[in-house]
């Protein structure tokens, strides 16, 4: 015991109380429950669009008509098949990646993921330059198609492939996830039990990593349910109707009439789309509930003497499905006349001046920069308070998860979903305001916000769960209030994450077309539009060399993703292994 | 001595703290805290002692402003009631088990940012932020990154950072638990120099024993979130309230014996007693048994365990009957497991189990 020091310093009383004796009322004393506000705002698209769709005259018109059907078929018979190929390719990989001692684990990484990255109708254009007639690869080899013949790819066995090659990324992305989430002990245990290496592999690990391959799949499914660049390439000029491209061609030809109608379409396709959701919520629940966290992880499994025929195999199946259509549409752009072989007479940098000294083009850019760039830093900003409701307790953070959980919605159904939704909700003019967004560049971007958030939100939420949630308790105890918090303390913390997740919204808003193929006008193209416009109207090597410069700046914002990535968790940037 | 190496010039305020019947209930129902009255004097140091989900952390938050107590709990700061007030307007300095340091400040900038917050002019912040980083003794570190420090450094720049507010009560959350054992030990000593020459009022939640005794004017000793007894280190030591806290403080022989007509029968011995008549279970502390001879020994049995300690050797004695005996014998004793020994008992300091 000591008795009360008689004499404090001078200026040692509490001169100090913080925050004074007035309260300090911010937005979040005032609005509790702002991130439901945001919830609502992010659902209201999807909801116009349900509402639309219930009209009882339209919609048995729609679904009585055999196009619908046939449509919806096509669609579903697809995705599966697409599904298929997307396990095939990548669900191998995700073995050798996360199992093995394979070698260059980034560099493969990276280049399996590449198609991912790069926008659908960009990696479907390339396939069509590759398997084509003019051919500039198959051709000198004497390997491609006769002229006149259609383009091999421009079948439904095409659009398997292709959309498979696009959405492997997502299996394997699914699988090594799970992987990652089972400790080594259990490797080791089951060797310790005299099980060899790939037995305990095959009893132990890939029993434990099943619902991660199938949550990937599901995933795969969705994703190629709603594709939209694919078909439109591919499966448009072979006559093959698929939900999408039948919603678009609607939409194109008969205008707002056609909105109803096009809205029971788009409620169907989200319909088969939310069965894949649900299947892939239920088994990633099961993941992270069965996660023991901050285990070891798996050692590699030494592949001995087959190690470098597996490579080899491994680089030469990414060699045919990624580098050799990447190149082929790299050819078509620099060859001075389409069709002719690639040589020193025949190579040119025309298409590229051409190409960019278009009018749409430069205006395309300057939107898709613009809508791309405000879309990933709006989102990165708002991701940071919501990611932070998100791990607080109480009811704050209780209704912030279950926001958390609403605004994948509108990511992950079909983005034809999304744009009907948008297109109904702002084509009249807005309440008090007078004037309708449909027709500007604000309803793209409204789209995009609503659509990419859960991809900048998702790196920021794992950050936020990862601080030390004392760290907060410490500035509070000093005296800090929710919003200096905030801004001192949580969010410089959680930037790289925020940073990481706005370039990520940068990279697929700038090239996506299937949102803004629907938002489009005249004079407010993005750069998916015209890269899809121009092959469609028969200017293939310069869509091939906007494609081109389309995928430099994809790799530009990759690289700079991945120097960021030294600085945030595992699993933010997909490549790092 | 240990004001010579303080700077005198640095004294809290000795604000008295009340606690009246502060329960918690958790929402699903889980009672963590038992409605709990306490009266902190001003300038004490309290420990909180107990096994995890005893309630000592709970009840240190409540302190905190970081839970509010059930309805009808109330805590009070010298006269003043900050019941209602959350943690940001208490003035409380607090200290973490995970030091809680800002990881993109530097350590000057991380003692400073409670005197930013109360907008502090910064030649006044600089002066203060300067004489709680010597005080500290980390004045040469005043630029560095939080992740070029140790340890026992880090938790020197959270115990500055929390005191240059002058908090009128500091909260130390088992602030030595992720050090290793020698850090513990300086830091410890460093703490009980700082606390004896601030006179700050200071909570300290730990649930390490040696901690509590060396640290605490008083001893809080909770289990399942109820207070099992308030006392002074001694006082927890040798007159423990009920059998969890002889159990939990320090090692606890317990023995059983027979009381007939004013004589306890225990062993071989009669020894004077006052209690009722019957069997009663007895308890006495290892230092108070000792080795003897077959001739003036109580009780007698078998060496199970021998741990040499350096110091001393420690047995564990399986009598014939009852539980195993923990019993110290010379550093140099050759005892060793299987040798029969004898003890003796010092009838003045068995105790009843209460």
């Amino acid at each position: 015991m000591h008795p009360p020091h008689p004499d404090p310093l001078p200026g040692g009383e509490r001169e100090i109380a913080p925050g004074g004796q007035r309260a300090r009322k911010s937005a979040f004393h005032i609005l509790p429950g702002w991130p439901l506000l945001v919830g609502l705002i992010v659902l209201l698209p999807v909801l116009r669009l349900l509402w639309e769709a219930g009209d009882a005259a339209v919609l048995t018109r729609v679904l009585d008509s055999p196009v619908t059907w046939r449509a919806t078929t096509n669609s579903i018979a697809i995705a599966a098949g697409a599904t298929l190929a997307a396990a095939l390719i990548g669900g191998p990989f995700a073995l050798l990646i996360g199992l093995t001692n394979l070698r260059a684990r980034t560099a493969t990484t990276f280049a399996l993921i590449l198609p991912l990255m790069i926008p659908p109708q960009i990696v479907a254009m390339a396939w069509t330059h590759l398997a084509g007639s003019g051919s500039p690869i198959l051709k000198p080899l004497g390997l491609a198609p006769p002229v006149g013949t259609a383009n091999p790819v421009q079948s439904s066995a095409g659009m398997i492939l292709v959309m498979g090659i696009e959405h492997a990324p997502l299996v394997f992305l699914a699988l090594r996830a799970a992987l990652r989430a089972i400790p080594g002990d259990v490797l080791e245990a089951a060797r310790a039990s005299g099980a060899g290496p790939w037995r305990a592999v095959r009893g132990v690990v890939l029993p434990l990593c099943l619902p991660g391959l199938i949550a990937g799949l599901a995933m795969a499914f969705v994703a190629a349910l709603g594709n939209f660049g694919v078909p439109a390439l591919l499966g448009v000029p072979a006559g093959i109707p698929m939900l999408p491209t039948l919603i678009y061609r609607r939409l194109a030809g008969f205008g707002p009439s056609a909105l109803p109608e096009v809205a029971v379409l788009a409620a169907l396709i989200g319909l088969v789309a939310c069965l894949g959701i649900a299947l892939q919520t239920i088994l990633q629940a099961r993941i992270a509930s069965r996660l023991p966290g901050g285990a070891r992880p798996l050692a590699p499994v030494p592949l001995g003497r087959a190690r470098m025929t597996v490579e080899l195999l491994a680089w030469g199946v990414l060699a045919l499905l990624v580098a050799a259509p990447l190149t082929a549409l790299l050819a078509t752009s620099l060859v001075s006349v389409y069709g002719l072989p690639i040589g020193f007479g025949t190579l040119t940098l025309a298409h590229y001046r051409e190409v960019l000294a278009l009018d749409q083009v430069g205006r395309a850019f300057a939107n898709s920069l613009l809508l791309s760039g405000s879309a990933a830093a709006l989102l990165a900003l708002l991701a940071v308070p919501l990611a932070h409701a998100m791990a607080l307790g109480g009811g704050t953070g209780r209704i912030a998860r279950a926001v958390g959980v609403l605004v994948e919605l509108p990511h992950a159904v079909p983005g034809v979903v999304l744009g009907i939704g948008c297109i109904l909700l702002f084509l009249k003019p807005l309440p008090g305001l007078g004037v309708s967004l449909y027709g500007t560049l604000w309803i793209i971007l409204a789209a995009y916000l609503v659509r990419f958030l859960p991809l900048a939100l998702r790196p920021v939420q794992a950050a936020c769960a990862a601080l030390d949630p004392a760290v907060e308790e410490a500035a509070r105890a000093l005296g800090a209030g929710p919003l200096r918090r905030l801004v001192t303390v949580v969010a410089p913390l959680v930037a790289p994450a925020a940073a990481a997740g706005g370039l990520l919204v940068f990279l697929t808003a700038f090239n996506e077309l299937t949102v803004s193929i629907l938002l489009w006008s005249q004079g407010r193209e993005t750069l998916g539009v015209v890269v899809y416009a121009l092959e469609e109207g028969g200017s293939p090597t310069l869509g091939a060399a906007l494609g081109v410069i389309a995928i430099l700046v994809v790799l530009a914002a990759m690289v700079a993703a991945g120097a960021l990535g030294r600085r945030l968790p595992l699993g933010v940037v997909p490549w790092k292994n | 001595m240990p004001d010579s190496v303080m700077p005198n010039s640095f004294h809290l305020d000795a604000v008295p703290i009340r606690l009246e019947r502060c329960g918690k209930t958790f929402a699903g129902g889980a009672r963590a805290l038992e409605p709990l009255d306490l009266t902190i004097r001003g300038g004490e140091t309290i420990v909180f002692l107990g096994p995890s989900g005893c309630g000592k952390t709970t009840t240190l938050r409540i302190i905190a402003g970081l839970e509010s107590p059930d309805p009808g709990g109330r805590v009070l700061f010298g006269e003043e009631d900050v019941t209602a007030l959350p943690i940001e307007r208490r003035n409380v300095g607090m200290v973490f088990q995970s030091y809680a340091l800002f990881p993109n400040m530097t350590v000057a900038e991380n003692v400073a940012y409670g005197l930013k917050v109360r907008k502090l002019p910064r030649v006044d912040r600089a002066r203060r932020v300067e004489e709680l980083l010597d005080l500290m003794h980390l004045g040469e570190f005043a630029g560095r990154r939080i992740d070029q420090l140790s340890g026992g450094q880090r938790q020197r720049v959270a115990l500055a950072r929390a005191l240059v507010v002058r908090p009128r009560v500091l909260l130390l959350d088992e602030p030595l638990t992720a050090l290793d054992a020698k850090l513990r030990d300086s830091l410890r000593l460093e703490i009980d120099r700082l606390l004896r020459s601030l006179g700050i009022t200071a909570v300290y939640v730990t649930h390490d024993q040696g901690e509590a005794m060396a640290l605490g004017d008083r001893i809080v000793v909770m289990a399942k979130g109820r207070v099992a007894q308030v006392g002074t280190p001694r006082e927890i030591y040798y007159q423990p309230a009920d059998a969890f806290v002889a159990d939990f403080i320090g090692t606890m022989n317990r023995l059983g014996g027979t009381v007939r007509g004013g004589m306890l029968s225990l062993g071989t011995a009669l020894l004077p007693w006052s209690g009722p008549d019957g069997a009663a279970e007895l308890l006495v502390r290892p230092e108070d048994l000792a080795l003897a001879g077959e001739a003036d020994g109580h009780l007698d049995g078998t060496v199970a365990a021998a741990v040499f300690l350096g110091d001393r050797t420690r047995l564990v004695v399986e009598p014939a009957d009852g539980p195993a005996l923990t019993v110290d014998a010379a550093g140099r004793s050759e005892l060793g497991r299987g040798d029969r020994v004898w003890l003796r008992v010092d009838p003045a300091r068995v105790l009843a189990v209460p």
